[in-house]
């Protein structure tokens, strides 16, 4: 059984599809990226998933069970977890706090516990902070040390795309949904995010979906590439099979010359 | 007159006039409303210093010195040399002062000519004899244009003298008017400590202080000023400075003594100052609710007394004999459990529906309800059993068993009230830094993404609204017990308003913040129905409150005591270049020099 299994799915705003007859699953521990011009409906598709926007028809199934209609955060205990394309921090909450605020739907602590400072409350506090604190761990020192007590914002743009994948992993999902996570990073930046993606299956045995544009990365660590146009799906299967595919690089580049006429 | 001889004047009279004027007529502008709201007249009748100055008239001579200060107040640039100030600002300070002064005349000699009393209710003969000091129209134009322009020089002179004589002078001053406008402040205080003979001597027998003996208090003070100089400031700073275990350190010890006082200093005090530490804590306690709604989770709720109702109406109805439907005369104990219960359940039954909208939709919405509990409070389909406009009296005090809290002895009260408080002051403070307060700050900062990491805001935010209603229901309770006596028009829209000034204030988000904005707005202004330290100023209260919030937003949005959270989000740019500015120094950057810019090191 696939992990993630999209069913004809169709979404309609005002008469524009942006996403038609879209079908495809993903398999547990599979890295999927999904490439696409401007306005081919690659974060409409995320936002499908993630429960932000319902789609008109189809259905998307998470282990063989239909996720429409949950709200966001039921989505996301349910064990998917996203980042934004344009960086969406809690930019005036701290690094720790951002990553510590992720992990909200795995506790359950509530006034009780924090009132009367219980045993098991202090026991998931310090668990949620360590938890927080290994997972920052896992860029380096980029996002640990002074930084933890940071608000977000003073962060720089790298590291604030860290951070925003810190904090989805927070939120210890299976399905994490990596909205171009290397935009506006510099060549070596890039090279070390993609290994970082790479160690995000091997290492804590995440499946991942990524929208990328840059194509070395996509080349780099997809097994498998899924290409929108238009909201259509126009092409899917490895990169080599897709980077020679015509009907993707007509989607591309636009068409030959003599074959307009 | 171009702005290159403004900044490098080559003589006194070279001024900016275009400045000079708009400044001028502001002066002109601000001391005329000042005199057509009413404020010198009424205030005129509150002697300061026995027979020679009253407090209407500081409050007009006051607009002259402030604005003549502000007027030369200079723009310094860093790294673009600054001119030396002097002669070149007395000018500015007298040419500002004495606009005002003509713009007062001006309306001195309409005062005499015309009769616009229907529109303007203060215009009025006994303004024209404020004014003109009962000496004729001659004496009143040359004497305001003089004083004016002289007390705009003294306002710029603030920048021209040397430091220590501007320090020793201001204090000299403030304090003065301090000593003198807290007249009934003081005396009570002193009652307590035994002390009468200090104010006996310090006061005259009609109210102010007498003229010996200010010139007396003041030279004691400036004495004082001159020995503590630069100590407070040192003092402050060093907290300031403080970072981490220490920081907290001289928290913890600040905090003490401030509870010490609180509890220690009531036992001193008289009946009035009771009465008005009582009130600054039902506020407070309500602030401290409203702090958790708009501070911590970001929901704009403009009805917020609904849950002071709520908490006021159900002790009403349980404790007092003269219940109209039900009167079960139950302890104030017993009646809290039910407060509590209350407050829940209309805290969720308006929470509800409303928590799903957002930002300006919610205020609105929530400004209805707050409405709404009042006018059903006061409807004759609930009259029945609520009393309608009657409204329940006789509601008892809160038996102790070794003592009764009533109104009457407001210092029961304050002690009852500080119970309440010290409680939601720890659950304000346990609750920000748990999950629920995480979410609550991820909401506030961004509703959709905190739903998209998996917290369901939804739950959240009720939960949020309830903790504030409980907050609110408790200050209702303490205040029905207080009061004996409970109306609709006890709770009226202004006061969801007036806990929110408190709250903006006092400092969105931080307790300690939202304490000094009650004891501020609630202790010195006075409460909507209650007097204040300066209840001189009872009349003006609102357009005071309204002037305060327009000045805090425009030069400390982040309120008076803000919280660091806060701070930073309002002055992001200011942050990041001090953070910048720190880290570029050699030595303070621990690990790879990153700052603004990135890095691009290798994985390690």
């Amino acid at each position: 059984m696939s992990l993630l299994e999209i069913k004809d799915l169709k979404i309609t705003f005002g008469g524009l599809d942006a996403l038609s007859g879209l079908n495809f699953h993903i398999d547990e521990g599979e890295i999927v990226s999904v490439i696409g011009p401007n306005g081919a409906g690659k974060t409409t598709f995320f936002n499908a998933i993630s429960g932000l926007v319902a789609p008109t028809e189809g259905d998307i199934e998470f282990e063989g069970e239909s996720i429409l209609g949950l709200d966001p955060s039921t989505v996301t205990s349910l064990g998917i977890a996203r980042t934004f394309q344009n960086v969406r921090l809690f930019p005036n909450m701290t690094v720790l706090e951002n990553v510590m605020v992720a992990q909200h739907c795995r506790t359950k602590e509530l006034i009780y516990g924090a009132l009367f400072q219980t045993k098991a409350f202090r026991k998931e506090e310090s668990e949620i902070r360590e938890r927080a604190i290994e997972i920052l761990g896992f860029f380096g020192n980029r996002l640990i040390g002074y930084r933890l007590d940071q608000p977000a914002f003073m962060l720089s743009y790298a590291n604030r795309r860290r951070l925003e994948i810190a904090r989805a992993m927070g939120t210890q999902p299976r399905l994490l949904l990596l909205d171009e996570p290397v935009a506006g990073m510099n060549p070596i930046e890039t090279t070390e995010l993609t290994n970082l993606i790479g160690r995000l299956r091997s290492e804590w045995g995440f499946t991942i979906v990524m929208i990328e544009h840059d194509m070395k990365v996509v080349r780099d660590v997809s097994d498998r590439v899924v290409v929108l146009d238009h909201g259509v799906p126009i092409a899917q299967g490895s990169y080599d099979e897709v980077s020679t595919d015509p009907n993707v690089i007509e989607a591309y580049l636009g068409r030959p010359v003599e074959a307009k006429a | 007159m171009s702005t290159m001889t403004a900044t490098m004047p080559s003589s006194a009279l070279d001024q900016d006039w275009r400045r000079v004027l708009r400044w001028g007529l502001i002066c002109g502008g601000v001391l005329i409303a000042l005199c057509l709201v009413g404020m010198p007249v009424e205030l005129d009748r509150r002697e300061l210093i026995e027979r020679y100055l009253s407090l209407g008239y500081v409050s007009v001579l006051m607009i002259p010195i402030l604005i003549g200060r502000i007027a030369a107040t200079q723009v310094v640039l860093e790294g673009v040399e600054s001119r030396k100030q002097g002669l070149y600002d007395l000018v500015t300070g007298l040419a500002v002062g004495i606009l005002g002064g003509v713009s007062l005349s001006v309306l001195i000699v309409a005062l005499d000519s015309w009769n616009l009393r229907d529109p303007l209710v203060n215009w009025s003969p006994k303004l024209f004899r404020f004014l003109t000091y009962e000496n004729g129209i001659g004496f009143g134009l040359m004497a305001w244009i003089v004083t004016c322009g002289l007390l705009g020089m003294m306002g710029a002179a603030s920048h021209v003298v040397p430091a220590m004589v501007r320090r020793v002078s201001g204090i000299v001053v403030l304090s003065l008017l301090g000593i003198s406008v807290l007249e009934g402040a003081i005396e009570d205080l002193s009652e307590g400590f035994r002390l009468e003979w200090l104010t006996d001597l310090l006061y005259a027998k009609k109210g102010g202080l007498t003229l010996t003996s200010a010139i007396l208090a003041g030279a004691a003070i400036a004495v004082v000023a001159v020995l503590t100089s630069g100590r407070v400031k040192a003092l402050t700073t060093s907290y300031r400075e403080k970072e981490g275990a220490d920081r907290q350190k001289a928290s913890i010890i600040l905090f003490v003594v401030v509870a010490v006082l609180v509890i220690v200093l009531p036992i001193f005090l008289g009946k009035i100052m009771n009465e008005l530490l009582a009130n600054v804590g039902l506020f407070l306690l309500l602030a401290l609710g409203l702090n958790i709604v708009v501070g911590l989770a970001g929901l704009l709720d403009l009805g917020y007394v609904a849950f002071f109702a709520v908490g006021g109406y159900t002790t009403a109805v349980l404790t007092s004999p003269n219940s109209p439907f039900f009167a079960p005369e139950m302890h104030f104990g017993f009646a809290l459990i039910f407060v509590v219960i209350f407050a829940i359940v209309v805290g969720l039954v308006i929470g509800a529906p409303v928590i799903r909208m957002r930002g300006d939709y919610l205020a609105i919405v929530t400004l209805g309800f707050g409405e709404i509990i009042r006018l059903l409070f006061l409807s004759d389909w609930l009259g029945p059993y609520f009393g309608g406009a009657q409204g329940i009296t006789n509601i008892p005090g809160v038996d102790l068993g070794f003592a009764t809290v009533k109104g009457t002895d407001p210092r029961s009260v304050f002690y009852l009230v500080l119970f309440f408080c010290a409680i939601a002051i720890y659950v304000s403070w346990r609750l920000q830094a748990s999950r629920l307060g995480r979410s609550w700050m991820a909401i506030r900062e961004d509703e959709q993404v905190a739903e998209t990491m998996g917290i369901n805001t939804v739950n959240s935010k009720l939960m949020a609204f309830v903790v504030g209603a409980v907050m609110a229901a408790f200050s209702g309770a303490v205040l029905a017990a207080k009061v004996g006596s409970i109306f609709p028009t006890s709770f009226m829209i202004l006061i969801s308003i007036i806990i929110l000034v408190v709250v903006i204030v006092g400092g969105m988000g931080n307790i300690a913040g939202v304490m000094v904005g009650s004891f501020v707005l609630i202790g010195v202004l006075g409460g909507p129905k209650q007097p204040g330290l300066l209840q001189e100023f009872q009349n003006f209260k609102l357009l005071i409150y309204g002037m305060l919030l327009v000045f805090m937003m425009l030069k400390r949005p982040e309120g008076l005591v803000p919280s660091a959270r806060r701070s930073r989000e309002l002055h992001q740019d200011e942050f990041l270049q001090d953070a910048w500015l720190k880290g570029d120094k050699p030595g303070t950057d621990d690990d790879d020099g990153e700052t603004v810019g990135d890095d691009g090191g290798e994985e390690e």
